[in-house]
């Protein structure tokens, strides 16, 4: 099974092929509560997180609510 | 349950407290928690930053414990297209169309950029957002912002974190008087007199977050800014004296012993 090579956050990570953006999601953040993640920069609906597959180079932010303003 | 006195009114929905608070710069999360009680908050930002795997505890369950609602920023955004995705990041995480709209234009002032925020409010306005938006004291700007269909505008006092009060209360007075929806003084406030000028003023609430959570006391400064809201509420209501240049005794003259 080859791997994929997407950007998380930011920083290069290794995935395994058909991996998808709940996969990453999980691996990432402790609790999916309060999170949410974009995909190339539109958002991606966390009811399509586990049907979204990555890509080779993809780039994903997964964000929270931290304290501010 | 019974209905508010004098509640604040933004969108459609009441807060009985006019003290709207800021998350950032608390030491830690039981000082914020003890300092959200203090101020009887009831609407307050949070921003949205990458997930941190190894964060202990979440702001967000601390404002659930509260009872406080969660109002998102788009603090450190640059541009119109970065405030909308963060905005909508926001509303998919927090279950929230409400934002308080911020995009700045450099780092060392902080101060809201006029093109990129109005370009950002229209978006998001057409996007069902319920669109706050941190703006410069410019009472033009401000129109342009209610006529893009903001549910309120939040003019500064002065630069973010800078506690110098309120730089030009005339300009706050100009947006006051035009305002069709509710006017925030946001950002500036340094300690309560300063609350308490921006209600006198005829601004609708206060937003601040340095000026506690940077406090010697947090929590001390949080009751203060709660009392000092409620306090220029009520002298704006009450209707203050004209400022006179001569005195006006308030002791009668008549029936002076010796006269």
């Amino acid at each position: 099974m080859t791997a994929l090579t997407v950007v998380v956050n930011g920083a290069p990570r290794e995935v395994p092929a058909g991996a998808s953006v709940a996969d990453v999601v999980a691996a990432v953040a402790a609790s999916a509560a309060g999170v949410a993640a974009a995909l190339n920069g539109e958002v991606v609906r966390r009811a399509d997180w586990a049907a979204t597959p990555l890509r080779d180079a993809d780039r994903l932010e997964v964000l929270t609510a931290v304290q501010g303003g | 349950m019974n209905p508010i006195e004098d509640p604040l009114i933004i969108a459609g929905e009441e807060f009985g407290s006019r003290l709207i608070t800021g998350t950032g710069g608390a030491p830690s999360l039981h000082v914020l928690r003890d300092a959200l009680a203090a101020s009887g908050t009831e609407l307050t930002t949070v921003a949205m930053r990458r997930v941190d795997p190894a964060a202990r505890g979440s702001v967000l369950d601390v404002l659930r414990e509260r009872g406080v609602r969660v109002l998102p920023n788009t603090a450190g955004c640059f541009t119109a297209g970065e405030a909308v995705l963060t905005a909508k990041l926001a509303r998919e995480a927090l279950g929230t169309s409400w934002v308080k709209l911020e995009v700045i234009a450099d780092e060392r002032t902080l101060l809201p950029d006029p093109i990129e925020l109005v370009e950002a409010a229209e978006q998001l306005v057409a996007d069902g957002f319920t669109v706050l938006p941190y703006t410069n004291d410019d009472p033009v700007l401000a129109r342009r912002l209610e006529q893009a269909g903001c549910a309120a505008v939040m003019p500064l006092g002065s630069p973010i974190g800078s506690g110098l009060g309120i730089r030009n209360p005339h300009n706050i007075e100009l947006i006051v008087e035009e305002a069709g929806v509710p006017v925030i003084l946001d950002a500036g406030i340094g300690t309560a007199s300063d609350a308490a000028l921006a209600m006198e003023l005829g601004c609708d609430a206060v937003l601040l977050a340095t000026a506690v959570t940077r406090a010697q006391d947090p929590v001390a400064m949080a009751r203060a800014m709660r009392h000092a809201v409620a306090a220029g509420r009520l002298a704006r209501l009450a209707g203050r004296i004209p400022k006179r240049r001569y005195a006006r005794a308030s002791s009668p003259f008549e029936g002076r012993s010796g006269t």
